[in-house]
């Protein structure tokens, strides 16, 4: 799965960010989401999105080696990690996180849940691997 | 410091003392959330228990109670709604409104269930919470600024993660129909919430939280929460009802004659289409902006080059486009668009706001007052105005300071027959239906706590479903509706989902006892409802002794004029149906003939407590 956003269709709802911290932190908590939404208003009026395309950056830079691609994607083994925080310093993306409560950062485990329920598609799977589930509720439904 | 361990909540209330600049942190009380769930329920009982009966709105006596919901900030449809009360300046009477955006989330990731300010600053402030650090800060450099200025100013001083609520120039002069607003675009319209925070000199509210909360069962939340995303994805509605937003109700609404037009003289606007949802969308629509959860954005976020000015506003929404389009005789959407940013950065409420102004223009009209008393003449229709009118009255200037505090004070304070034009009830100016074709719209409106409000019952769709000529029955379905759209307001949920494109209730109450782990079903739900709505009743009769039945009955024009044009030509409500329709749903809610609620029915309904403040029958 490698993630890909289409901003323009982005509604700032931050549907992704609560499914990805209750998928995989189980709480409801936006500080312990991988994607990012922010929005510039009044002007120009539109949102970005903060979101991981596993380039590897993250995994070069890192001191102890605690990253390593699995599956096609970047993670971080909690066990390795010395919380040194450059990765966090180094993504190109600002796509790598930490939470004050934690001694290690996180990042997107490419679990594929924000492209499944982002109710725009604003953020797709360029890899196709996932799809948004409205396309099999839709079937359901007829 | 003790906390409740309880799911859905944050688990804690703040409390900011503003005279005497102290912060203190409340576990929330377990019985509080099992009776009164949140939000719309946190706001009634917090505001009975704490104010002095009779407190004056705009005192340091009065308070402010901002609360979200169990199920706000959750993976879920519409997560995204915040309550805010207070007593209203406007009525006298209880006071609440409440708004989307991504304000209501934030509290609870900051581990809070309610925010009370109480109290006055001396100074301008604002208060920032940002998990446990709290604070009262200077507000001198955004006092004076406008709603979406300072806001966009706070952002760029605390940074974007912060959600920030502010009031406008409208605000901090204390006009009674003053907003509070949050996210560029949403506000907490009705009832002055926001000239109670001017009156308190809190310029905004600025909330950041990263605790996140507890819920019973995080697996079955989470699945149920994609449940609940795919049933909308399938809807028809998701679809076709989003492009629009609720501007796309306008020209229905005009077919069934029931869209407020020049003061509600009549129900049908000739240029309605020149204004609705599809001309929004195809000249100025940039972008459709959803609050916190949405998965179908209302907000129709604009551009429009007025004049020479780029503005960018979001909107106008449907009620904006009744109240400043339609009742002004505004038929072009990028005037309406232009009005509605002006109303905005004032903070002023587009509904009252437009109900102000379209009673200046009709007393102008009239002769009821002169050019040389407003201050200059303003016709029907003309955009600029409108906007120096709506300018005026922020700064409470000239004409400005006569009106505000709404049609009714401004009413009794010219008089010449103009109470006869000033539509209002309880003191709330009318949303956006006009309703002498729509006997439930009207009875919804008459009964309504807050005053004449649709969201506690936008009873229209039921008139047209079973008669826009038919009186009977239309009160057992006004109750009904007052208690489930009530209850999504304790929930701390939008109810658009299911209002618009038909999302079903059981999913509410699914997730409901997953997320708290409490066993409560639809039905227990819609009693806490009830007993809600019976507690701001009593609230009302507190406040104001001779509140009852006379304060439920319509504006003398509803009563008298019969629609001159439209689906409703020749219709009026008679006082006798009006008086029919309260008997029956006086009856009905087990309330006595002057509507107010008898010692057995608050026994019933656990409202005991209330009968120490208040002497009933």
């Amino acid at each position: 799965m490698k993630l890909a956003a289409r901003e323009e269709l982005c509604s700032g709802c931050r549907a992704c960010e609560l499914v990805c911290s209750m998928k995989n932190f189980s709480q409801p908590n936006p500080k312990r989401s991988a994607v990012r939404v922010a929005g510039a208003f009044p002007a120009p009026g539109r949102f970005s999105i903060v979101y991981c395309d596993q380039c590897g950056v993250c995994a070069e830079v890192c001191p102890v080696e605690a990253i390593r691609k699995v599956d096609g994607h970047y993670e971080i083994d909690a066990d390795l990690c010395t919380g040194c925080m450059v990765c966090v310093d180094e993504c190109p993306h600002g796509a790598m996180f930490s939470h004050p409560d934690d001694d290690v950062p996180f990042k997107c485990v490419a679990c594929g849940e924000c492209v499944a329920y982002c109710p725009r598609q604003a953020l797709v799977d360029e890899d196709g691997e996932v799809a948004w589930a409205g396309v099999e509720a839709k079937k359901r439904a007829v | 410091m003790a906390e409740t361990k309880l799911f859905g909540y944050g688990g804690r209330i703040v409390r900011v003392d503003l005279s005497r600049g102290e912060v203190s942190i409340e576990p929330t009380p377990e019985d509080l959330a099992r009776e009164y769930i949140g939000g719309r329920g946190f706001v009634a009982r917090i505001l009975w228990d704490e104010l002095e009966p009779g407190v004056d709105p705009l005192s340091p006596g009065n308070k402010v109670v901002m609360a979200p919901g169990p199920l706000s900030g959750l993976f879920l449809p519409g997560s995204g709604k915040i309550e805010m009360g207070a007593k209203s300046p406007q009525t006298g009477l209880y006071g609440e409104g409440n708004m989307g955006g991504h304000l209501a989330g934030e509290l609870k990731f900051a581990g809070y269930d309610a925010l009370i300010i109480e109290g006055a600053a001396s100074e301008p402030c604002f208060i920032v919470i940002d998990d446990e650090k709290i604070e009262i800060r200077d507000a001198g450099k955004y006092w004076g600024k406008g709603a979406f200025e300072a806001e966009k100013m706070l952002k760029d001083d605390l940074g974007g993660e912060f959600q920030i609520a502010t009031i406008g120039p409208a605000g901090e002069n204390m006009v009674t129909y003053a907003v509070v607003s949050h996210d560029f675009g949403r506000q907490c319209g009705r009832t002055g919430v926001g000239a109670v925070l001017g009156s308190k000199k809190v310029k905004a509210v600025a909330v950041r939280g990263s605790r996140g909360f507890p819920v019973a069962d995080p697996e079955r939340v989470l699945a149920k929460g994609k449940e609940m995303y795919e049933a909308c994805f399938a809807k028809p509605g998701f679809e076709e009802w989003t492009p629009y937003g609720t501007a796309g109700v306008t020209d229905w609404i005009n077919e069934i004659g029931a869209f407020p037009t020049k003061n509600f003289h009549t129900g049908y606007f000739e240029k309605h289409k020149q204004i609705n949802g599809p001309t929004l969308r195809d000249r100025i629509l940039i972008l459709d902006k959803g609050c916190m959860g949405c998965p179908i954005p209302c907000g129709k976020y604009s551009k429009v080059d007025y004049k020479g000015r780029t503005i960018y506003v979001e909107g106008p929404e449907y009620e904006t486009i009744a109240l400043m389009g339609g009742n002004l005789l505004i038929g072009n959407i990028e005037e309406v668009a232009y009005v509605n940013y002006v109303a905005d950065e004032l903070g002023i409420d587009t509904i009252s706001g437009g109900s102000v102004v379209a009673f200046i223009l009709e007393c102008l009209e009239k002769g009821v007052l002169t050019p040389q008393d407003v201050g200059r003449d303003v016709k029907w229709g003309d955009a600029d105005g409108v906007a120096w009118l709506l300018e005026r009255i922020a700064r409470r200037e000239g004409v400005g300071e006569l009106v505000a505090r709404g049609v009714k004070e401004a009413a009794e304070r010219i008089g010449k027959g103009s109470e006869r034009f000033a539509m209002h009830i309880k003191g709330l100016e009318i949303s956006g239906y006009e309703s002498r074709f729509a006997p439930a719209m009207m009875l919804a409106y008459m009964t309504a706590d807050i005053g004449a409000h649709h969201n506690r019952a936008w009873a229209i769709t039921y008139d047209a479903a079973v008669g826009q000529d038919v009186i009977e029955g239309k009160a057992a379905k006004v109750i009904e509706l007052q208690h489930v759209r009530p209850l999504f307001d304790a929930l701390g949920l939008c109810r658009l989902q299911w209002v618009e494109i038909g999302f079903e209730l059981e999913h509410y109450a699914d997730i409901f006892p997953i997320v708290t782990g409490w066993d409560y079903s639809w039905e227990d739900l819609l009693r806490i409802s009830e007993r809600i709505w019976n507690l701001t009743r009593c609230f009302n009769r507190r406040e104001r002794p001779d509140f009852g039945r006379a304060w439920d009955l319509p504006p003398p024009r509803w009563l008298e004029e019969p629609l001159p044009s439209g689906a409703g030509k020749g219709r009026c409500m008679s006082r006798e149906n009006a008086e029919k329709m309260l008997d029956e749903y006086y009856e009905l809610r087990g309330w006595d003939a002057n509507g107010l609620p008898t010692r057995a029915k608050l026994e019933e309904l656990g409202l005991g407590f209330v009968l120490e403040k208040l002497e009933l029958d």
